[in-house]
């Protein structure tokens, strides 16, 4: 599974990257995450504000940190 | 552009009907000209359409979506219902513009860019206390 976090670096952008490793651990799932911060690539998702959450090329939340329940659900 | 997640005033995306005819084109231009104020962001409405999942999760993430229609047929606002978004809706039928008759000139694109302003200028849908849902993120 390939997890990737949206953002260029906010505070909101880490808080994302953190619940998402911490669901990601609590699930035991062998994940790899990927913090994308080039704006660019970023856009290539059609994604118009940051943070947010792509798993496995579908972006799941854009502009808010949802809650570690709500990631879990995201990524099972 | 994407927007900052650090954004002020909460996000606004703008999204043109485009369509083939005159007050397509009006549609287009206006809204190009509010995006080049930085009034909002334009976004791709096909990318909806096509249920491309960034643009769909960005419509369900922003503060405000616009949509702009030239004709009656509203396209551009049926795009974002279809996934469950009600938008602001401008339509130029209802500012008078009529299919055909209305020529794209810089006076007709001024006056419907002032009148989106003035339709979308309400409260942002934000919930009070609500410290992760929308654009500002630096708190």
């Amino acid at each position: 599974m390939k997890l990737e976090i949206l953002g260029t670096g906010c505070p909101k952008c880490i808080k994302l990257e953190e619940l998402t490793r911490q669901a990601a651990s609590e699930l035991g799932l062998e994940a790899e995450i990927t913090k994308v911060k080039d704006i660019n690539q970023i856009m290539n998702y059609g994604v118009m504000m940051t943070p947010a959450l792509v798993v496995d090329g579908v972006v799941k939340v854009v502009g808010k940190v949802p809650s570690l329940e709500d990631i879990k659900k995201y990524i099972k | 552009m994407a927007n900052g997640c650090c954004s002020e005033g909460g996000i606004k995306l703008l999204y043109p009907c485009s369509g083939a005819a005159d007050v397509g084109e009006l549609a287009d231009q206006a809204v190009r000209k509010l995006w080049k104020e930085g009034f909002a962001t334009k976004t791709c409405l096909a990318g909806v359409g096509a249920d491309l999942s960034g643009f769909v999760q960005s419509a369900k993430g922003a503060d405000i979506n616009i949509t702009v229609d030239g004709c009656s047929m509203a396209c551009a606002r049926k795009c974002l219902e279809r996934i469950g978004v009600k938008p602001v809706s401008i339509m130029l039928a209802d500012l008078g513009y009529k299919k055909g008759e209305s020529p794209v000139t810089e006076e007709n694109i001024d006056k419907i860019a002032s009148a989106i302003k003035e339709a979308s200028s309400m409260p942002l849908k934000g919930k009070a206390g609500d410290t992760t849902s929308g654009g500002g993120c630096c708190s």
